[in-house]
């Protein structure tokens, strides 16, 4: 390589990283900036001030807030347990050679593949309280025993786990799926040479063996559930009675909503620091196998 | 069979209802909009649409939604046309640079994909304003871009690191320029990963609901998942609109999974995996 080429490279990498610097980094150190300031979009005469901690001080006292981030937490570890669950049920099946393996990894790629918007509708019409399909399956035909799940607070953020959990366990199963390809055949063929069973093969080869692709569909999908934001607005706008009112929804709220970009702010950077903790497990363990795997 | 887990009637009842947990409630949900407006409501439920076209009719002369239609596919396919552009760039710089910097690099750009969305659009709105770029397209492309850059980067630069040396180099001996070797030599090779990045831009502009939802207020400007989550009708909910509106967009999605499958999984597992 030249030291021409050399120029040549980064000159070609300048574009993409400023877009990001423009688009992604600036704007969270901004958001860093303002969550010590006070700053409302109705108010630009009161400019804003430096605040120092207050806008977290009042997060922490802020019941909403606290009910928020117990929900968002109440979300994440629903959604994510029951999502690799069953993505390593539908990963074991797709791994399978059968005839029409092709079709069925499609089938299991729409969920993925539609918009959230779209799931979130049809959940809140599978829900619905008057002509329902989940309410027809329980009660049959007597609609005067049908239940308005999502003006529950008790039924409502069940009602957004399941849609999630329907949405993206597919994703997660693909996640697996790429972890049981590299497991080589020959390990179960020699297991079966030495009379293991089918639950002992899974137990002492497939389970040791994709570990490590679980972990990494475990912290994607954590990281992802964090952000969750679109079920919600459409299937229950954070109601009844903030049951579902999850962190991204309640900082939107806060900003965009009543204006108050210093306080949203503090909630985005909060959101935000929980998801870096999360992101930096997840960059070190992926890390930890590449050094592995090249040794 | 690899893992000899299921028997054979276990296995089919496990693979139909994988296919019925996975198809069942968006058929449900989609054939509404092929029904009449008593059907929709019925208790018990009528299984069999009349293929009315009625909610498309209204769908499509009371919420207009074409307009929603247009707007996605001109934000959707500029996004992915500049993000492959970007990458390809980026991409291309990476597999040549040493493995430590391009590593380094690399962990960099994708952090940038697991920032949550809320901590970024504050700024990105008041920016956006200050130019005056809300409610215009580049306004909603260039958010777009950096959100799907990083995944377009990795899997170019792994496609680009396994393409042999030896192909540049002959092009190089040959007389062609660096850049002259990536458009004529590397390029026409490198159409699979172009293409399984550009499908994952794609369904990822396409179905963008939150920054879509705040850039763009004028419902002459926002896309269709903006429209599908705001359609309100005068006393009920239009749910034969929305069905129609939620079957359009999603048809082409729909189609490219079943077309790209193998593609969309390696290209989602080559993001997640192989680091």
């Amino acid at each position: 390589m030249t030291p021409g080429d050399k120029k040549l490279y980064l000159f070609l990498l300048v574009p993409a990283i400023l877009v990001l610097l423009l688009f992604v980094g600036a704007p969270i150190c901004q958001s860093i900036f303002l969550s010590f300031h006070r700053d409302i979009i109705a108010l630009p005469q009161l400019k804003t001030p430096f605040v120092g901690l207050d806008n977290f001080g009042e997060l922490l006292r802020d019941p909403v807030a606290r009910h928020s981030f117990l929900i968002t937490v109440i979300f994440v570890a629903t959604t994510t347990s029951f999502e690799l669950l069953i993505g390593l049920l539908i990963a074991l099946l797709i791994n399978h050679r059968f005839p029409g393996r092709g079709a069925l990894r499609a089938c299991v790629l729409i969920p993925w593949a539609i918009p959230t918007v779209v799931s979130a509708q049809m959940w809140r019409f599978l829900f619905n309280d008057a002509y329902g399909m989940i309410n027809y399956v329980i009660f049959g035909v007597e609609s005067a025993r049908y239940i308005p799940w999502l003006a529950m607070p008790g039924t409502a953020l069940s009602a957004l786990i399941i849609a999630d959990i329907w949405k993206t366990s597919s994703f997660a199963a693909l996640l697996i799926l790429a972890g049981l390809q590299v497991i080589p055949d020959e390990l179960y063929r020699a297991a079966r040479v030495d009379g293991a069973g089918s639950w002992r093969r899974f137990w002492h080869i497939t389970w040791p063996l994709i570990r490590p692709a679980l972990l990494v569909a475990l912290l994607f999908r954590t990281i992802d559930a964090f952000r969750v934001f679109d079920l919600a607005f459409v299937m229950t706008p954070g109601g009844p009675a903030d049951a579902t009112n999850v962190l991204q929804l309640y900082g939107y709220k806060k900003m965009f909503v009543e204006g108050w970009m210093g306080y949203g702010s503090a909630i985005s950077v909060s959101v935000f620091l929980i998801v870096l903790v999360l992101a930096i497990i997840y960059l070190r363990t992926i890390g930890r196998h590449l050094m592995e795997a090249r040794a | 069979m690899k893992t000899g887990l299921f028997r054979k009637p276990l296995f089919l009842a496990a693979t139909l209802l994988t296919v019925g947990f996975s198809l069942a409630p968006f058929l449900w949900f989609v054939s509404s909009a092929f029904k009449t407006q008593t059907q929709l409501t019925a208790i018990p439920p009528q299984w069999w649409p009349a293929f009315s076209m009625e909610f498309f009719r209204s769908a499509v002369l009371h919420y207009g939604i074409f307009h929603y239609l247009i707007n996605s596919v001109i934000v959707a396919g500029s996004t992915t046309l500049v993000t492959i552009f970007l990458a390809t760039l980026a991409g291309y710089a990476l597999a040549q640079l040493p493995r430590r910097v391009s590593q380094i690099i690399l962990m960099g750009i994708l952090t940038c994909a697991m920032f949550p969305q809320i901590a970024i659009v504050g700024p990105i709105w008041k920016f956006l304003q200050i130019m005056g770029w809300l409610n215009t397209y580049q306004g909603l492309v260039l958010p777009y871009v950096a959100l799907t850059l990083p995944l377009a980067v990795w899997i170019l630069t792994l496609f680009f690191q396994q393409m042999p040396k030896e192909l540049e180099a002959a092009a190089l001996v040959d007389g062609c320029t660096r850049l002259m070797a990536l458009v004529r030599v590397i390029l026409p090779l490198s159409a699979p990963g172009l293409f399984t990045a550009a499908i994952l831009c794609f369904i990822y502009a396409w179905n963008e609901f939150f920054l879509g939802l705040l850039i763009m207020t004028d419902p002459l400007k926002q896309t269709m998942p903006v429209g599908i989550a705001l359609f309100q009708g005068e006393h009920v909910v239009p749910w034969g609109e929305i069905a129609a509106a939620s079957f359009i967009t999603t048809a082409p999605l729909v189609i490219m999974v079943l077309i790209f499958q193998r593609r969309i999984v390696t290209g989602l597992s080559a993001g997640a995996v192989k680091g």
